[in-house]
This record gives C-alpha cells, structure tokens and sequence, in this order.
C-alpha cells in the first residue's frame, strides 16, 4: 500500500474483532475472539495516524512503543512488530487480549479527541504476538553482557514475570519462584481459558525460559523458603505475590455446599481442568441444567459467570448492588457476557444464603437497592429500599468481590512493613520496600487490579533493581 | 518431580511412602502438611508430614487409599516419582510443656498424630497415647508411638487388639481413674474428634484437633477449605490445619467434606475401568 494521507487514514473504519458465534461459544471453552487476520491487520494498522507525540505510549504502564510496531505491522513487517513490542511488554500475546485498553492507551488516542473509535491497539498487539509466536523462527535474544548478579522474583505472576522479562535483558540471573505447579499466576488460575488460552501464556513463560530465566515451581516462600533466607542467596528480590486471599460476603449461610470464591471456581475450571473431569480428577459442583449466581461486577465475576455458562448452568446470573454503569469489569466483557446469555441483575445485595439439611445450597435471600448519594469513590452509594426482599433459588453461588492480601510472606517476615490491609509498602517510583535489597509490586502493594498494572510494577521494579544492583550503596 | 524411596503399607490401604524432598525435610515442623500431584493431570492433595529425615533429605507421608488419588498413589513404588510436592504448609503444632499430654489417633490419624505427639514428649510432657482402630490391623505405627510416649494403649472397635472400644471409651476410663490430663491432642475422622472433643470439655482440657476439609492450593488462595472456628471463618491451610477442637464446629466441616461425595465415587470408577484396561494391556502384552 502507498503512503497514505492522513484523511485517506481516518476514512478507515476500526475493524471489529472476529468472534466466535455467541450460542455456540457459550458451551465450549474456546477462546471467543478469534484475531485479525493479516489482512485486517494491515487495514487497522494503516489507520494510526503516527502522532508526533503519541498519547497512547503515555496511557500504557510499561510504554510499549505502540506508534513504531504499529507501522511496522502496516508495513507487512510482523516480526519487527513482535520485537518492538517485546522490547517494553515481556507478555505481549496476553495483554494483546486481556488489557483493558479502552481505559488506557486507546482512551487518549487521537481518534477518541476526534468523536471516532480508536486504533484497535490491543487486537494490533494480539496480532503481531500471535504472528511471531506461530511464524516466526526463534532468534538469538539480544541480551545485555552477563552481570553475574542474581535476582530472586517471588510469585510467577503478571508482576513477577514482566520483571523476570526486563532483568533477563539486563543481564542478571533470573530465579522465579512460584507456589503453584505451574507458572503464570493468575494468568494460569484465573482467567479462563476463552478469554486467555493457557497454551499462550506457556509460550511466553518459555519464551522467557530460553532468554535464559529459571522457574522454580511449587515452592512456596515464606514457607519452603523465607525471605531472610532468599536474601543471603541472591543479591536482589522482587516481591510479586499478588492479592490472593478472597474474600467473602459474611452473610449467613456462606459456608453452604455449592458457595464457591471466584477463585476456587475458577481455579478448578482453569488450572485444574475440571471441566474435563473425571479425566482430569479435581471435581467442581454440577452445574449443569442449574442456577449459578455470581455476586460482583468486576473481570473476575464476568469470567465466573462465563464459566458457569460453559459448564452447563441453564441460567447464569451476574448480582450486583449498583448500576451496570458502576461495573468496574471491561466493556468487551460485559459484551460479550450478554451475547452470551448472561443475565444481570442490578441493585441487590445478598442478605443470606438458604440451604437444605444436608447443607446444600438452596436459595438467596436479596436486598433491593437504589442509588443515593454519591460516596468516596465519586458513584452514588447504593442504599436499601425498605422492606424489599426478594427470595430466588439458586443452586451455586460464586463470591467475586475481591481478594485481601495473602498472609504467608508478610507473617514470616516481621521486618517488611505492611499497610493494615497487610499489602505490603514500598515507595512507587522505585518499587523498593522497607528492606534492602527488597522490592515488591503488583497486587500484593496494590490491591487486586489488572495484569498490566502488575507488569508496569515489575517493569518499574526490574528498573530500580537494574540501579541498585549497579550500585547496592545507593539504598 | 520427587523420587520415591521407600514405599510399603503398613495397615489395610495404608501405605507409608519416604519421598526425597530436602528442603522441606528441613523446614517442616509438627503439625504441618504438603500438597502432592500423582501425575500430570492430578488433583492436588494435601497429606501431614509424618516424620522427616534431614541427613537423607527425605519426608516421610503416610496414605490411606480411600479415593481414586490416593489408591493411584498407593499403587506407586519405590523408585517412582510423584509429579508435585509442594511445602510446608500451615502452621506448626503450638507445642509447650502443659503437663501431662494425651494423644489420640484414629486410624490413619495415627499418622498425624505422632509428629506432635514426639514434639510434645521432646518438650518434656509425659505423654499418653491412645491409638485406634476397626481390629488390629488398622492399629498402626505402635513401634513408633511407643518410643515418643510414656504409656500407649492400643484399641480397637471389634476388640481384636488391646482395649475393646473406642478411643473415647479409653479416655473417658482415664479420666474416670482420676488421671490428671492437661492437653488432648486428636486427630482422625471427624466423629472421633467430635466425640473426643464431648469427653473433655466438662473437664476444661485444653484439646487441639486437626482438620482436614477439601484444599485445592493450600496457601490461603481458594478459600475452599474454609471451616467454622468459634463462629467465624477460618482457612484452614493458613490458619491451621490445628484448632481448638471445643470451637470448631464439625457438623460444617462434615458436611462440607460430603460436598464431592458423588464425584468421589465416579472418579474412582474412572479410575478402575482405566487401570482394568491398563492391566488387560499389560497381560496381553506378557
């Protein structure tokens, strides 16, 4: 294709993502969106209008230089696209799918200023990843000079990973640690299989491994091993441990058979397969022909509810307190969660969870809300209107409201100062903790968020230790 | 993937396995456990580490085939690997000198007693230990118990082997004898812990129990194995796996454990029909 002018540009229409059939994905685990083909790619790529300063690098957390790959994807030059990318992202094909952009790097593109959709950047991102990671030939990584310095990454999460990424580059010796049987987090064990094929986030862990990072799994630290004890063995540690510690309603009858956390459901589903039980032997409720409630709003209740739907549940249903608009959950997922069949049910809170006597879970009891002033967050507190109740059967509940912060590193290591909620503190512009030589990022200081925040904390951590390692008496 | 190195059963379905795991040999404390995958697509399981052995690196696990997991497990040998083991998990047995110590294993809770029990002897308790089972040969690791314990009384339901009875029925003639008893550990299915835990709570003795619910990570993350304490959720894999057993509401913890029963059952069945096949393969090829 000739040079284009920019008009010839922005007379391009964004092109949608190709899906799989909402009726027949809906009972299938096959990932929905189906990627651009190359024609399609070349098209969207052509309309970014390659901004003297690009706001979209600004909107992302780890800069991806997004301008540069996108036009060598225009160009027909996919490889140089996946190494651009590579250069700032070290999980590119997974936050090509689970970013949400339309918040970051595509809410301050140029075309939203003009009243248009963006550049499609994340499907461009998924694009140039999956091109390489089926086309290309694995090269000879350009690595920094060995350093000889080794950096312990505790958690191989979105966090832990992105920095294992940026260190490796630099030169240092990269150890992972992880607790779980595999590596990824809550790539592996969290989000499901249609929205993030395992098989993707493996083959970027091994890309990862053949740039030279070691991964140690089911290793627990803390407990197999403590921080003090890490410390003497490496020169740096990164504490990427993520939230990890669900939370629940605390309403009567939580402990019922068939309440789930979002995390046990899903983590049966995605890491332990139980979807295809008995050949994988870890079982999940029957959910089959069956009600399946999830309370939340947010990614992880849409993914839950999804699932529900998979597994077979004639009716899966989303209960949140406020308003659709308060949904903290991607747009796309909402999306794609309707299309699907999902209902929604908005302004309830559960008061109680009714079982029979065996202790299987029988019915909700919920409080109807509406929306009253607006609170600390800025969207109108839902409050309780009187006396409305209402009673529906139900067979599963999945609690999706949000994770705490796991106890385990903090509890066996009393000098790592932690806030109340028990994440841990470290000063954000370089990620260090209270311990030298110690720094930590993602979920565990956070919160739970998204991955990409977690890797613009590792990238941000994997910068500092780069400094420190050079020179330690900086601390 | 860790090596076994010595495997042989020691009671009906119950096997002891020494497995190389060197780290965790090292760290373990009384009262804690590991997370364990047979194979590739295996379920995570979790099993109290019954002893460890430092100088050789290894941990000692002991089995009870009940499900399709653990009797695939009990089909393995020395030699062989087990996919995953992860540890140690949960807290450490709370050990001091209360006095007199009373431990009490049903069964294979016999396994997970003795750790705590020998810490309890080396803390300088004396300790009584009473260990159960159906008829003599579900009364298992006597040797061992012996030589942690001051006094041992072996039972058994059918009266087959030592005292004709329950491990309550045991305690119970204790305390009738006026045995002063300061601290009850128990440790089997959930109605001996129940039972234990009705016999000594008119005396106020301190009585720890360990539980044992459906875990899938063990660190904290699922939230599955949640049991009631006092009225209020506990993880039992970060909390625990010890509580104190006259707050613990077992009626809950049974009836949460029953929540796979039917799965149990099919996987096992799967299991079988694919070990069947594996055998007829492996005659047809002798």
């Amino acid at each position: 294709m000739s040079e284009l002018k920019a008009k010839e540009r922005m007379a391009i229409e964004r092109h949608h993502m190709p899906e799989q059939d909402p009726n027949i994905r809906n009972r299938n685990f096959a990932e929905v969106n189906l990627g651009y083909t190359i024609e399609l790619a070349i098209e969207e790529a052509e309309r970014c209008l390659r901004c003297k300063k690009p706001l979209c690098v600004e909107g992302c957390p780890v800069s991806v230089k997004i301008p540069e790959f996108i036009q060598m994807i225009a160009e027909g030059k996919f490889q140089e696209a996946a190494e651009i990318l590579k250069e700032d992202n070290a999980l590119p094909a997974v936050c090509g799918r689970v970013c949400p952009q339309e918040e970051q790097c595509e809410a301050v593109c140029i075309y939203v200023k003009k009243g248009k959709p963006s550049v499609a950047i994340g499907y461009l991102e998924r694009f140039a990843a999956d091109w390489e990671r089926e086309n290309a030939k694995l090269r000879e990584p350009k690595l920094a000079p060995r350093t000889g310095k080794k950096v312990a990454i505790v958690g191989g999460g979105p966090a832990g990973l992105s920095c294992a990424g940026d260190l490796i580059q630099m030169g240092h010796d990269v150890t992972v640690f992880e607790a779980l049987h595999e590596i990824g987090g809550v790539l592996i064990y969290g989000i499901p299989e249609f929205r993030l094929p395992k098989e993707i986030v493996k083959a970027e862990v091994d890309a990862l491994e053949r740039l030279g990072v070691k991964f140690v799994t089911n290793y627990v630290i803390g407990l197999t091993e403590t921080i003090d004890e890490l410390k003497s063995k490496f020169d740096a540690i990164f504490i990427g441990v993520g939230a990890g510690l669900p939370y629940f309603l605390n309403i009567p009858g939580e402990h019922l058979n068939g309440v789930y956390s979002a995390n046990e459901f899903l983590t049966r589903v995605n890491l332990m397969k139980a979807y295809d039980f008995p050949n994988h032997p870890t079982p999940i409720y029957d959910v089959k022909d069956k009600v399946v409630i999830v309370f939340g709003g947010g990614n992880t209740a849409m993914d839950a509810v999804r699932t529900a739907l998979r597994l077979g549940a004639k009716k899966a249903m989303i209960c949140y307190r406020r308003t659709e608009k308060e949904m903290p959950a991607r747009i796309e997922e909402i999306k794609h969660a309707k299309e699907e069949g999902v209902e929604f049910k908005f302004l309830v809170a559960p008061l109680e969870l009714i079982g029979d006597e065996q202790g299987n879970l029988k019915q909700v009891k919920l409080q109807l809300m509406e929306l009253g002033e607006p609170d600390s967050s800025g969207r109108r507190r839902p409050v309780p209107i009187k006396d409305a109740i209402e009673i529906i059967d139900v067979d599963a509940v999945v609690v999706a409201i949000g994770n705490g912060s796991n106890p385990i590193i903090s509890s066996t290591t009393p000098e790592l100062i932690v806030n109340k909620w028990g994440n841990i503190i470290v000063d954000e512009s370089n990620m260090k903790t209270n311990m030298k030589g110690v720094f930590a990022g993602g979920d565990i200081v956070t919160g739970g968020a998204t991955v990409i925040l977690a890797m613009g904390a590792g990238r941000t951590a994997a910068k500092a230790i780069d400094d420190y390692l050079k020179n330690p008496e900086s601390w | 993937m860790n090596k076994i190195v010595e495997a042989r059963f020691i009671g009906p379905e119950v096997k002891l396995f020494k497995i190389e795991a060197p780290k965790i040999a090292e760290k373990r404390k009384a009262g804690q456990f590991v997370i364990l995958r047979v194979d590739e697509n295996g379920e995570r399981i979790p099993l109290t580490i019954a002893n460890s052995d430092i100088e050789n690196g290894t941990i000692t696990i002991i089995v009870q085939g009940v499900g399709a997991t653990t009797k695939k497990l009990n089909t393995l040998e020395a030699g062989d690997f087990v996919r995953d083991l992860v540890g140690p998990l949960g807290k450490a047995s709370h050990i001091e000198k209360f006095g007199t110590a009373v431990s009490i294993g049903g069964g294979v809770g016999t396994a997970i007693a003795y750790p705590t029990a020998r810490a309890l002897k080396e803390a300088g308790n004396y300790v009584i230990s009473i260990i159960g089972g159906r008829s003599r040969d579900y009364v298992i690791l006597e040797n061992e118990i012996k030589q942690v314990s001051d006094e041992v009384f072996p039972t058994t339901d059918d009266g087959s082997y030592g005292f004709h009875g329950f491990v309550t029925q045991k305690l119970q003639e204790l305390l009738d004898n006026g045995r002063k008893i300061d601290f009850v550990l128990a440790i089997g299915p959930i109605p001996m812990m129940k039972a234990v835990a009705d016999v000594t709570k008119p005396y106020n003795i301190k009585t720890v129990v360990s539980l044992n619910p459906i875990m899938v990570d063990g660190t904290g993350m699922c939230g599955g194995c949640r049991a009631y304490v006092g009225g209020k959720p506990v993880f039992v894999c970060v909390d625990g796996p010890e509580f104190d057993a006259h707050q613990v509401d077992f009626q809950i913890l049974m009836q949460r454990n029953r929540m796979y029963n039917s799965f149990e059952k099919e996987a096992y069945e799967h299991y079988c029909k694919i070990y069947e096949m594996h055998d007829k393969e492996l005659n047809k090829s002798l």
